[in-house]
């Protein structure tokens, strides 16, 4: 795979080699999945502020329940949903720390509905990431909230039939419309195949790295922000990688467009 | 009031036994007959009177305010939230996450009539899912019952010392009646207790760091977190069980119940004392552990017969059972539905019993 092009964000240095906020231990994400990349701009972006000794991360129920086995900070595995109350709770008596979570399409757009709408609303000074591959990945590829209609899953074998399970939920849409976020962003985060060429847009790791950044310092700056990044999962998906590639950044950013939601403290102005 | 004393409900003075009990910070939802503890905090943040008092805030649900409740504990900070039956279920999810973490914190339930919504009257339905660990996995909670409003504010002290000595949930197991109640008290001048916490998540220093997790993947690692578990268990098993008894040790019957029900037992006892039949009266404090040794030691005594009251159609007479192992006379009275047995009642059933 070459990496070309992207939009290079001059403020923006990619830190190589071993980073204090890594444990440096392998990851068990499957081929081609983009929780690997946002670990990676995580820590990078942890690093950048020299935050590591006052970050307290929240793992999620998901693919991300081991983030703590990558991220090399202090953790807290919340019940399934209610990383943002758990996150609320923490911040609440201890308002120094800084505080995020990845959290999937299931655990923050499904169950933990209600604790997502409620930490925004209350405008807590916490980040949360969220990343959609419109599935639940960890147990096995069922229907999530974010699946597109038509979408084969193990609890859609025919497709998703949206007269029967609703349409897509659009987390960001729904933050973006509280008055509490400061900082709402979507980012198609996968390399992304560029046509029919064998070179690759690293696109949208550049900007998720910069909505990571610009997210911790919303935080930093007392606000609410969260980040969505379209993702991808081949293996429940039932695709190689670069069809899954594909599929995320040609079908499911149409469904999900990119782009700066909210942005109350202008930080994205720099 | 002038003398040092007070008079105020159970709920309320939970609350403030708390307050005073160093308490950092509360997550309410609100449910009846519980609410005058989120109301009475509600009135206290951000008096000079409790600087330790850093954060009350009102959940969008019970669900929300046990996970906040996480949250904070797991900074090391003393938290509390209270609650009622169909609450108190709610709140199991976090209990059981908690009791894996190892997590020390307060959660009061003012038990009311079950099952379902229930009507507010005083029930002890919630005995088992208190002292069982009422969520899913192998768990116990320590579970507190206080019999008055003296005890409503003296419990929480209490309550965060075992939390934090063991790294476990601490029930306060209270009933509508109590919750309701009110009494003339006096607070203890006593300075809160400091309690070291290595242990908590608020941000590493150095290479050190720690994670708070319930899920160990390795079937070897969860095992040893499971019998790490266990062991705990056993030993407040046998460091900390608490009872009280009267007139028991040369007694021929003794009632055995808690909460409430105790003092109008403590009424027959007299009655039945007055009527010639030597009644005692046992009064587990902790429900877990069950004072399971201090029970035993009334047969060694040579009492033959027991007679479990309570607010349920037989919860703690299990435990009593379990305690004898099959020696004595054991009969359950029981009321329900909000309702007290009254002490009449209770006298009847003793006498009828020792003809």
């Amino acid at each position: 795979m070459t990496v070309v092009q992207g939009a290079p964000a001059a403020e923006y240095e990619v830190k190589l080699g071993r980073l204090s906020t890594l444990t440096g231990r392998p990851t068990h994400y499957c081929a081609g999945c983009e929780h690997g990349i946002l670990t990676r701009l995580v820590a990078n972006a942890i690093e950048e502020l020299g935050l590591r000794e006052r970050t307290v991360l929240v793992d999620s129920v998901g693919c991300s329940v081991f983030a703590h086995d990558y991220i090399n900070t202090d953790a807290v595995q919340a019940p399934h949903g209610r990383a943002p109350a758990v996150m609320s709770g923490i911040k609440r008596v201890r308002p120094d720390l800084m505080v995020f979570a990845v959290q999937g399409d299931g655990d923050a757009v499904s169950i933990g509905l209600l604790e997502l709408l409620y930490a925004a609303n209350r405008a807590e000074p916490i980040t949360i990431f969220l990343v959609n591959n419109a599935i639940y990945g960890m147990t096995g590829g069922q229907m999530a909230p974010t699946t597109p209609e038509g979408m084969v899953t193990t609890t859609t074998p025919q497709g998703r039939d949206v007269a029967e399970t609703g349409r897509p939920l659009d987390a960001t849409k729904l933050l973006a419309g509280l008055d509490g976020p400061s900082y709402v962003k979507r980012v198609v985060l996968p390399i992304a195949p560029m046509g029919s060429t064998d070179l690759y847009s690293a696109r949208g790791p550049l900007e998720g790295a910069k909505s990571v950044l610009n997210a911790f310092k919303v935080q930093m700056r007392g606000g609410f922000s969260f980040v969505e990044f379209v993702s991808t999962c081949s293996i429940n998906w039932k695709m190689s990688v670069l069809e899954s590639k594909r599929f995320a950044t040609e079908t499911l950013a149409k469904l999900f467009p990119p782009g700066l939601y909210k942005d109350k403290l202008g930080v994205e102005k720099g | 009031m002038m003398d040092g004393r007070d008079f105020m409900k159970g709920n309320e003075a939970l609350a403030i036994g708390a307050l005073k009990a160093g308490l950092n910070a509360y997550f309410a939802y609100p449910i009846t007959p519980s609410s005058e503890v989120p109301e009475t905090l509600a009135r206290e943040f951000k008096s000079p009177e409790y600087p330790e008092f850093r954060m009350f805030l009102q959940a969008a649900s019970e669900l929300e305010a046990i996970s906040m409740v996480i949250g904070a504990a797991s900074t090391g900070a003393k938290v509390m939230t209270a609650t009622s039956g169909p609450g108190f279920s709610l709140k199991q999810e976090g209990m059981s996450y908690a009791a894996a973490m190892e997590l020390p914190f307060l959660v009061a339930d003012v038990n009311r009539a079950g099952p379902g919504l229930g009507n507010l009257g005083p029930e002890q339905s919630d005995y088992l899912q208190a002292t069982r660990g009422g969520g899913h996995g192998g768990y116990r909670n320590i579970v507190l019952a206080p019999n008055s409003v003296q005890e409503m504010a003296a419990f929480p002290g209490l309550g965060f010392s075992l939390a934090f000595k063991y790294r476990n949930p601490v029930v306060i197991l209270a009933d509508a009646f109590l919750g309701q109640l009110k009494e003339d008290i006096v607070f203890p001048k006593i300075a809160p207790e400091r309690f070291p916490t290595p242990w908590a998540a608020s941000g590493a220093r150095g290479a050190e760091r720690h994670v708070l997790a319930s899920l160990h993947l390795d079937f070897e690692d969860q095992s040893r977190h499971a019998e790490h578990l266990a062991r705990k268990y056993e030993e407040v098993e046998s460091a900390e069980q608490r009872s009280d008894s009267y007139m028991a040790s040369d007694a021929d019957v003794v009632l055995v119940a808690y909460g409430v029900v105790a003092r109008l037992c403590r009424r027959a006892v007299k009655e039945l004392r007055e009527r010639r039949v030597r009644a005692g009266l046992f009064r587990p404090v902790t429900l877990s552990p069950f004072p399971s040794n201090d029970l035993k030691a009334l047969v060694d005594k040579g009492v033959k017969k027991f007679v479990v009251v309570e607010l349920n159609a037989g919860q703690m007479i299990l435990d009593v059972r379990l305690a004898l192992e099959g020696r004595g006379q054991i009969e359950s009275v029981h009321k329900m539905g909000g309702l007290l047995p009254a002490a009449s009642d209770v006298v009847r059933r003793v006498e009828a019993l020792s003809k």
